[in-house]
């Protein structure tokens, strides 16, 4: 077995040129590459964590604006019923203040032209009286001659109307 | 390969064989093919690394790869130990990272080139040998400098009954000490086995085929090819097992010297 049996001769040989290659495997690669790969690595995995956590914050933020916006259009919707049932209050309550206008206006007019008509059922109702004396009177005068005064003759025109 | 009497020794690919001499303060650190092979490994590594230093926010098939292994190295620690297990991610993945590229490099199909032979630089005790006194000593320098002399505590774990204090922190630290042994025997024992039954099968593949009787390429050659291909897909199995086991341990045992149980 040369290994055990070169030993004596080969072992400083061996040892020599293994501490060159290791300590140069040691320092140039481990110590000078190896970082340089792991920081590329390191890089790129911080990479993909912010990228993630900005997606995530991103989505956050579009969940939010999502629901404020509902929130908006439930505003909205709620604002704009109040104001239309607000609207067909004031309508409904002018609409009654008119009606109630013009019926006390209507029933002034009709006050008034009631009190016109009793007026004049009241002058037309005297007339016919006085019509009616004169013309008993008259016929009084015709048929027996006797003179009969016109306050006499209103007093029986009177008494035979009252009694219809 | 062929040893000089026409046999096929399986032991002749862990032979190593200086390529350029070479002499330090009185020692002798040839270049030899198992150094060719760590350098190789390096560029290997370098290259595969490199690859993935495009940085795009968007991974490419290379970048992600590159990824892929370095954030598996991460994960480990990170169960493992904690939080604080970041700080020893570099070690953990250098570990891994050469032991996986050796033992892959050894399974390279370099033989095809006549006269080049691939060569398993884990399958050497002196390799995984520096490799466990690495992960353990970082343990230790980790352990104490946390802990100071604290970390003994260690060796007693919570809820010992007293009357068993005299036994249990020898267990203890003798498991705690056989740590480097295991790390070490582990991988080489893992690679050279699978390295050396490959061989075995490659030689009853081209032994049966060189025989006289024409009856033995049949019933030795094509049963052990077949099973050589299961054998090699097993064995690159084994590869990235072996290399996941001892950057798994190694991991556990920061968190030991780390976390103190």
């Amino acid at each position: 077995m040369p290994q055990i049996s070169q030993i004596l001769e080969t072992y400083a040989s061996q040892f020599f040129w293994l501490l060159i290659v290791f300590g140069l495997i040691y320092f140039t690669i481990g110590h000078g590459m190896l970082p340089k790969i792991e920081a590329s690595m390191d890089a790129r995995d911080r990479k993909i964590a912010d990228d993630l956590a900005a997606a995530e914050r991103a989505r956050a933020e579009a969940d939010n604006l999502g629901d404020s916006g509902a929130a908006d259009l439930t505003a909205a919707r709620t604002e704009a019923q109040a104001k239309s049932s607000a609207a067909k209050a004031k309508a409904a309550k002018d609409a009654d203040a008119r009606l109630a206008k013009a019926d006390a206006e209507i029933s002034i007019k009709v006050a008034a032209s009631e009190a016109e008509l009793a007026k004049a059922t009241a002058k037309a109702l005297a007339g016919i009286e006085a019509v009616a004396a004169d013309a008993a009177a008259d016929i009084v005068a015709k048929v027996s001659g006797a003179k009969v005064t016109s306050a006499q003759a209103a007093t029986a025109v009177k008494a035979v109307m009252s009694h219809g | 390969m062929a040893g000089e009497s026409g046999k096929i020794d399986p032991m002749h690919q862990f032979q190593i064989e200086p390529l350029a001499q070479l002499n330090i303060a009185g020692y002798d650190v040839s270049f030899t093919n198992s150094s060719l092979f760590m350098i190789l490994v390096l560029g290997a590594l370098w290259l595969f690394m490199w690859g993935g230093m495009k940085r795009d926010l968007v991974p490419g098939r290379w970048q992600m790869a590159v990824e892929g292994v370095t954030g598996f190295v991460n994960n480990m620690l990170t169960s493992s130990v904690g939080p604080e297990g970041k700080k020893y991610v570099p070690l953990v993945f250098s570990l891994f990272m050469f032991i996986l590229m050796a033992n892959f490099m050894g399974m390279m199909p370099f033989g095809i080139v006549p006269g080049v032979h691939p060569f398993t630089v884990t399958s050497h005790l002196t390799i995984t040998a520096v490799l466990a006194v690495i992960s353990f000593g970082t343990v230790l320098i980790v352990g104490f400098w946390k802990h100071g002399l604290h970390f003994f505590s260690l060796f007693v774990p919570h809820g010992t009954p007293w009357w068993l204090l005299w036994l249990i922190p020898l267990i203890e630290l003798f498991s705690f000490l056989i740590r480097p042994f295991s790390l070490a025997l582990r991988l080489f024992v893992a690679m050279t086995a699978g390295h050396v039954l490959m061989k075995v099968l490659a030689g009853f593949v081209i032994n049966g085929l060189n025989a006289e009787a024409a009856w033995v390429p049949l019933v030795v050659s094509i049963p052990s090819f077949i099973l050589m291909i299961g054998i090699t897909l097993l064995e690159l199995l084994v590869c990235a097992i072996q290399a996941y086991v001892f950057a798994l341990l190694t991991s556990l045992y920061i968190n030991d010297a780390v976390n103190l149980h």
